[in-house]
């Protein structure tokens, strides 16, 4: 290990994120246990510490457990990505305010970076940040630190486990590894997915120390060079570092389950043509163009009884492309030429592939810009729904009605972020209190 | 478009218009032209426009809007369905309106500080004071900054 101090990183990881979103907005949930539910009200994919104190699994299908959980009174919710991706970005600005070195890592974990002279005061600084997060956005994060990103995420473990630590643990160069990484499984550890894991297994290896120990030659042999590099992470040495830009898309996907079995054409056109709303807009915010547009639908594998059908088509663009008419007239006719009629559809998607970053016309200075050009129309588009809210403009194809549209029976309002939706404070007191 | 669009009859679309894109808003690009004489004595003053935000938001990331329902405010010009903007990151102090949590429920009053206890008060007759003591505790969720009503 070495000797010098040196720079420490730190994971902050929000607590049961979705759920504490949902929380934020209703204190009378504070206690109550809650659960939220996938996109299509598939499954629990989130659960406050009283669910899963009742042994509600992660990933459980929600009709399995429907009457578990209104026995127990557990409030459901569907997931409200727009709470949750508003709600992530107050988290994410406060850590960026506090520390200039900061890695999102996914909606609800950041990556910092500290400097070398903090370390003394490291117990301080992660209650400081804790509680300022916490005051600030309402949102409990648990900390872990250190000298490695790998040992920072093992911290973030302990954080949350132990009771003790209250949310917060370092681990510190000083202290000796060994005890820690023995309680630490291979399947837990930052890197190391569940192939690798399972060969570690086979070998005997079943904790982080004894794959710390573990000779260099051997890991690599095993698990390549990024097995390699986690070890030396575990270790202490750090071989990970910061990434503030975060990985370049390579593609964008918009797919989901229908609420209810689509079969005709027209229904599935609907469907392809809002997807593909969806990933240009998604494209035109990073600023890129796509030059291949892959179409897909398929029916329902788990019915076993009835017909199945799948099929893809891909196209190739002449010219690349982020213009919203253009790329649902192609994904339109992708569709058609895979459609089959008689089966009953589950799903359908939109892949956007070959992804250029836009090109930026240098327009002459004393030359106003030609308007109706696609880009201007389609910035307008995007304005106006930014500004009134989503699918205040939208292209014609994409439908009214949406009778295919995925079930969300629960879901919260749009708290932060639509004006019609705002959370109500009462300017009365309740019943309870009128006599006092 | 060549093909007339087919829509759904339970849409609810009573007509469809072309979208006519013969008008157009010329912005200048230049306030005063470049002469060799007197520039604009306006030119010097140029600044950016005033945006709201700046003013009724210090704080972004800890700043939520919220929606008030009834009329126990209104003394301290609080009306019934007025917005109010809340930010989390002050320190709730004597006399503050404060966002609290009572019973449950997320509600707007002003805070009155004392030695030993201290108060939510309603800024209408018609409404009691609650006096929080040592037994209750209280949770202030944010402090209330800007109420934004229509006249």
């Amino acid at each position: 290990m070495p000797s010098t101090a040196s720079e420490m990183f730190g994971l902050i990881d929000c607590n049961n994120f979705y759920v504490s979103c949902e929380r934020l907005f209703r204190p009378d949930l504070k206690a109550r246990p809650v659960v939220v539910l996938s996109n299509n009200d598939g499954c629990i994919i989130a659960r406050s510490e009283e669910a899963k104190a009742l042994g509600i699994g992660m990933g459980a299908p929600y009709f399995k457990q429907e009457r578990f959980i209104r026995k127990h009174d557990v409030a459901v919710f569907s997931s409200n990505y727009a709470l949750y991706g508003d709600i992530s970005q107050r988290v994410m600005d406060v850590l960026m305010h506090l520390e200039p070195d900061v890695e999102i890592y996914s909606i609800d974990e950041a990556f910092v970076r500290l400097p070398a002279g903090k370390q003394d005061d490291l117990e301080n600084w992660g209650r400081f940040l804790k509680t300022t997060v916490q005051k600030h956005t309402g949102i409990p994060v648990s900390i872990g630190f250190g000298p490695t990103k790998t040992l920072a995420k093992i911290a973030n473990r302990f954080a949350k486990k132990d009771p003790a630590a209250a949310g917060m643990f370092v681990i510190s160069e000083q202290q000796p590894l060994e005890y820690l990484l023995t309680a630490v499984p291979v399947d837990d550890i930052w890197g190391i997915g569940r192939r690798h894991a399972a060969r570690l297994k086979k070998h005997s290896i079943h904790t982080a120390l004894e794959l710390a120990n573990c000779a260099d030659i051997w890991i690599r042999q095993q698990l390549t060079v990024t097995g390699l590099r986690t070890a030396m992470e575990l270790r202490g040495i750090p071989c990970i570092t910061l990434d503030k830009a975060g990985p370049a898309k390579k593609s964008i996907c918009t797919s989901r389950s229908f609420g209810q079995p689509v079969h005709t054409l027209e229904d599935l056109q609907e469907a392809v043509a809002t997807y593909t709303a969806q990933a240009a807009y998604k494209l035109r915010n990073k600023c890129l163009r796509a030059s291949v547009i892959d179409v897909f639908i398929r029916t329902n594998s788990f019915k076993k009884n009835e017909p199945q059908y799948c099929s893809r088509k891909t196209f190739t663009l002449s010219a690349p492309s982020s213009h919203t008419a253009t790329l649902i007239k192609i994904a339109l006719a992708s569709l058609k030429a895979i459609y089959r009629p008689g089966y009953r559809y589950q799903k359908a998607g939109v892949l956007l592939n070959g992804l250029v970053p836009e090109n930026r016309e240098q327009l002459c200075l004393f030359q106003t810009p030609v308007p109706g050009g696609e880009t201007s129309l389609m910035n307008a588009v995007d304005k106006i729904n930014r500004r009134w809210g989503r699918d205040t403009i939208q292209s014609a194809a994409a439908g009214l009605d949406k009778d295919w549209h995925f079930r969300q029976m629960k879901k919260s309002p749009a708290y932060t972020t639509s004006w019609l939706e705002l959370p109500i404070v009462k300017a009365s007191f309740p019943e309870s209190f009128s006599m006092a | 478009m060549n093909k007339p669009l087919r829509i759904k009859k339970r849409a609810s679309i009573r007509a469809i218009f072309p979208a006519a894109c013969r008008t157009s808003l010329h912005r200048p690009l230049f306030l005063s032209g470049v002469s060799a004489g007197f520039p604009s004595p306006a030119d010097d003053y140029l600044d950016r426009k005033l945006d709201l935000n700046e003013h009724l938001v210090k704080n972004p990331a800890a700043t939520f809007f919220v929606r008030v329902a009834g009329d126990s405010m209104t003394g301290a010009g609080i009306n019934d369905n007025d917005i109010l903007v809340v930010d989390r990151s002050l320190e709730p102090c004597n006399g503050s309106i404060v966002i609290a949590v009572v019973n449950g429920e997320l509600t707007v009053k002003r805070l009155i500080k004392n030695k030993t206890s201290c108060l939510l008060a309603a800024e209408n007759p018609d409404y009691p004071d609650l006096e929080v003591d040592e037994e209750t505790p209280l949770e202030i969720w944010g402090v209330a900054t800007y109420a934004i009503h229509s006249l």
